[in-house]
């Protein structure tokens, strides 16, 4: 691995993204936006209001980067930029850690509006405080960007792709806590929750969200993610190949 | 004599039932350019993939100076440019070029130089701060066949680099691939045109995944007696059907 051609990638993944403002401007604005939208909607329930903002900070990051991840991989596969990278003496881990580092940074740039908002101007209170809200949201957007690279294999077209947020997303999504809590739930889809990476991301901000110190359940939570993410990213990594 | 790609008894298939390379067998020579000459859907593209090593072999085999297509130390010999755009639209010219010298695995030191060089040769410079999605398609192909000639490769693999190119700049570049491989780079370049291909050293005549013929130009004129390599090209085909 060569962190010269690592770092050439992800600043080229971020320069390809500077020069389509409109595509920043949606990854930055949308979730602020989303998250003033629903303070309004919840009124009446400001204390409802207040336990799921903090979670949509750490779900926002990973649909964006999955969406975005998955879209800008099947365009390398299938643009031929992908087949002459794989001819020139780079590795996989290159190229795949050029990308989670990009996105990273993206999602942390997005974390850090998007809670500036929640926290100073919808003046939602996280009792843990600002760097683990940023260091959940940050992680949810590894998962989003390492599950994008490997699901981004199956797709043969940006509309499937597209499609993937649905399949994959969005059944999490329904189970991770955030609408009903979980053990509120039948069984079966409790134990599906407990596999789901999403559960824990979410888990991982209501920790921050009531609690005011570091907990060991907070720690647990981001090893899972972490770990879900790290092997969706050798996995992508696999459906990476040289030959075909 | 020394050979830059040997491939033997070489045949693919494609999704299980399409016979797209029929028992091919070829030595091809050092220092010359090469051309893979044949209508489209003939298997260039795909022959050229075996070589820079993108393609998995199932039977047969190709050598690239010895070792294995696609073997890493290759990686760093041969350069190769698809016949899709295969740059990013989405950056400048000079961004896509520095980037792809960076994987290249050139030094910082020589980067602007090669930079310079390889806009130079195309005919790019004035263009090098535009975005590659506002080019017309011959300049993207233009800065697509930049990338190929990053730094002093031992083997350059140009599938169709002159489609969509004006005659001026398609005659510098026939020039410019003169001028390599007097310097000692090969050069394999496929066209469907057959006008190009009394320009290369040595030809390679495809049709239907089969080898037609392997000569010189001059070597293929004289033995079909005819006077331009399309109607050597026919008369060959016409022989076989």
């Amino acid at each position: 691995m060569s962190i010269r051609k690592t770092f050439a990638t992800s600043k080229r993944v971020l320069s390809q993204l500077s020069h389509d403002r409109r595509t920043l401007a949606l990854i930055f604005i949308v979730p602020p936006v989303l998250l003033s939208i629903l303070k309004y909607v919840f009124q009446g329930e400001p204390r409802f209001f207040g336990t799921i903002a903090p979670m949509l900070l750490g779900i926002f990051p990973m649909i964006m980067m999955f969406l975005i991840t998955s879209i800008v991989t099947l365009r390398e596969r299938s643009s031929g930029t992908l087949d002459r990278l794989m001819t020139m003496p780079i590795s996989k881990t290159d190229f795949i850690f050029g990308y989670a580092i990009a996105f990273c940074l993206l999602g942390f740039v997005q974390a850090l509006i998007s809670g500036g908002v929640m926290l100073g101007l919808l003046h939602v209170a996280v009792l843990g405080g600002t760097i683990p809200t940023m260091v959940v949201a940050v992680l949810a957007a590894f998962l989003g960007t390492s599950l994008g690279l490997f699901t981004s294999a199956f797709a043969k077209s940006e509309f499937q792709a597209v499609q993937f947020l649905p399949a994959f997303i969005f059944p999490q999504l329904l189970v991770c806590g955030l609408f009903v809590a979980r053990a509120e739930m039948a069984k079966p889809l409790q134990l599906f929750a407990d596999l789901m990476p999403l559960t824990y991301s979410v888990d991982a901000m209501k920790q921050v969200t009531i609690n005011l110190s570091w907990t060991s359940i907070l720690t647990r939570d981001l090893i899972v993610v972490a770990c879900f993410a790290i092997v969706a990213l050798i996995l992508g990594s696999a459906t990476i190949r040289r030959q075909e | 004599m020394e050979h830059s790609v040997k491939i033997k008894n070489l045949s693919v298939t494609l999704g299980g039932h399409l016979k797209v390379l029929k028992n091919i067998n070829l030595e091809l020579p050092v220092s010359k350019t090469i051309g893979f000459i044949g209508p489209s859907g003939a298997g260039k593209t795909t022959l050229i993939r075996g070589i820079v090593g993108s393609l998995k072999i199932n039977s047969g085999e190709i050598s690239v100076f010895d070792m294995p297509a696609g073997s890493r130390v290759l990686r760093e010999q041969v350069n190769y440019m698809t016949q899709e755009l295969s740059v990013y639209p989405d950056l400048t010219v000079k961004e896509n070029l520095k980037y792809f010298i960076t994987m290249a695995g050139q030094s910082r030191k020589m980067s602007r130089d090669i930079l310079v060089e390889a806009l130079s040769l195309v005919d790019m410079t004035s263009k090098s701060d535009s975005l590659v999605s506002d080019l017309s398609s011959g300049q993207k192909q233009r800065v697509s066949l930049a990338v190929a000639l990053i730094g002093s490769p031992k083997l350059m693999v140009l599938d169709e680099p002159t489609v969509g190119l004006d005659p001026v700049l398609r005659e510098k570049l026939w020039n410019l691939f003169a001028k390599l491989s007097k310097q000692g780079t090969t050069l394999i370049i496929s066209s469907h045109s057959m006008d190009e291909a009394e320009r290369c050293d040595d030809l390679v005549l495809i049709r239907n995944g089969e080898l037609v013929s392997h000569s010189s130009p001059k070597e293929l004129l004289r033995t079909t007696g005819t006077k331009t390599v399309e109607e050597s090209f026919l008369k060959l085909v016409g022989d076989k059907e």
